[in-house]
């Protein structure tokens, strides 16, 4: 990801480290990947596999921290290094939050199985939405290992579209509930996935505030999509 | 940061050329310098930023052969001028060099010794001035019991600062600090910039630095330099968080080759 310093070991040390974050990544993709198809296919064993791949997440979570903190303590990192590395450790603890709303998808599936089968609830709708929050990540990541502004600038656009598509399945799911009180419980399970999965949508977003602060020095966050896309703009 | 159009110059230097005989040293500088702040030059070897704080005390007419064209307005005073006092100049603007440089002579006369070239002050003040000297300098609980000494018996740290104490006794308004601490160990650099950061409420102090991480520590401006030109000058936080210039970037994070 950067080009070369006099030290080649501290090339070799931030690469080190992206190429975790990018694993930490791919990790936490696959977990949001199997916890949909788990619940479209109502599978308590790939639920399973997402929940004991919790552990290399955290594991590798640890170790990032420990890397960076490691560099930051040995180079005295500056300028476009110093926020590559800031930006690396609050990636990598949203990416390991994603994780975490992918395995409480998981247990949910494994509740929902072990309930009534509630087959007439919207559940290929969360399918929809959950392909739609994983390829966002999967564009977070893309975009992080290219250091890519544009493309971060349209994820922030994006999430906007997850979270619509969440506020209407969320009226769905109380139609459902007010014309049979019996899919209540049900509901409630679909609507906490329903929540992991914009949450994950919103760690996405966050990993692409992240890239415009490590290309352009900006910290963007909790600032309106409008202006930063003018920044963006004006000071390309 | 909106206090910027509040500070006010010590020191403008307005299209400054510099010649060591026929090598250009300094090429075309323009940048103001802050009263009360701490001014850091840095960049690599060659690249001019001893020179240009030779220029700022006029050290370089000690040489024959140099010559600086342009303008250097302390306090709206071209210090270029022929008929500019060099004597005066040096004790308005005071200079501490890499090596300690201490005269073989008492630490008392080491500080009293600059005072008497400019002021005839009578024994007690004299010895008012070097206890407020060494005070300023952060020295004086170490060598009040031993006055008498030689200058040349203290340690190195402690010559730094004997020598930043014999600038400021003469009460000068701007010191000019090329590359202090590079020959003190780390505890003696740490006194000396936190010297720095204390002297920059009274005095316009201008450092040379090989150390960034030093120059990111105790400056309030940061001008990188390279080749003789001023590259980028700014505010030390944006300078060593985002620097303008990818040469500051490829200095600062060292990918400088």
């Amino acid at each position: 990801m950067p080009d070369k310093h006099l030290s080649s070991q501290f090339d070799a040390e931030l690469n080190q480290i992206s190429t975790n974050v990018m694993e930490i990544g791919g990790l936490v993709e696959s977990q949001i990947r199997q916890a949909i198809f788990a619940l479209s296919n109502f599978s308590v064993e790939v639920a399973d596999d997402v929940i004991v791949t919790e552990n290399r997440v955290n594991a590798l979570e640890v170790e990032i921290d420990r890397e960076i903190a490691s560099v930051i303590s040995r180079r005295q990192p500056t300028a476009r290094d110093l926020r590559l590395l800031v930006a690396m450790s609050k990636t990598t603890a949203n990416l390991e939050r994603v994780g975490d709303e992918a395995a409480k998808i998981a247990r949910m599936v494994k509740s929902i199985i072990d309930g009534v089968a509630p087959r007439a609830l919207p559940s290929s709708d969360l399918r929809v939405c959950g392909e739609l929050a994983s390829g966002l990540l999967r564009k977070a990541l893309d975009s992080f290992a290219r250091l890519d502004v544009q493309s971060a600038v349209a994820i922030l656009r994006e999430d906007d579209l997850i979270d619509k598509e969440f506020d209407g399945f969320v009226r769905k799911l109380i139609t459902y509930m007010m014309e049979d009180p019996r899919t209540i419980s049900a509901s409630l399970d679909l609507l906490f996935i329903a929540k992991a999965i914009e949450r994950i949508g919103d760690h996405s977003k966050n990993i692409a505030e992240f890239i415009i602060y490590i290309v352009k020095g900006e910290d963007v966050r909790h600032t309106p999509l409008a202006d930063i896309e003018a920044a963006m703009n004006t000071s390309n | 940061m909106n206090q910027q159009t509040a500070i006010k110059n010590a020191i403008e230097v307005k299209n400054l050329n510099f010649f060591y005989g026929k090598f250009q040293g300094l090429k075309n500088v323009s940048m103001n310098i802050a009263e009360r702040k701490v001014t850091a030059f840095i960049g690599p070897s060659g690249c001019g930023k001893s020179t240009l704080l030779r220029t700022l005390n006029r050290m370089y007419s000690l040489y024959p052969g140099q010559r600086a064209e342009g303008e250097i307005n302390l306090y709206g005073q071209n210090i270029l001028d022929k008929d500019q006092d060099l004597n005066l100049l040096r004790a308005r603007v005071g200079m501490v060099f890499q090596k300690p440089t201490p005269f073989p002579m008492t630490i008392y006369d080491n500080i009293a010794f600059g005072v008497r070239l400019y002021e005839s002050l009578s024994d007690s003040d004299m010895d008012d001035r070097v206890e407020w000297a060494l005070s300023k300098a952060a020295l004086w609980t170490e060598v009040k019991d031993k006055l008498g000494q030689n200058g040349l018996s203290l340690s190195g740290g402690q010559q730094q600062r004997l020598c930043i104490a014999r600038s400021v006794a003469v009460k000068p308004s701007v010191l000019l600090l090329d590359e202090p601490t590079s020959a003190l160990d780390p505890i003696s650099t740490g006194k000396v910039e936190e010297l720095v950061n204390e002297l920059k409420s009274e005095y316009t102090i201008a450092i040379v630095t090989h150390n960034m991480q030093q120059a990111a520590r105790v400056s309030d401006f940061t001008a990188y330099m390279y080749l003789g030109e001023l590259i980028e000058f700014g505010e030390t936080e944006q300078i060593f968080f985002k620097p303008t210039k990818t040469a500051t970037e490829d200095y600062i994070t060292g990918r400088f080759g």
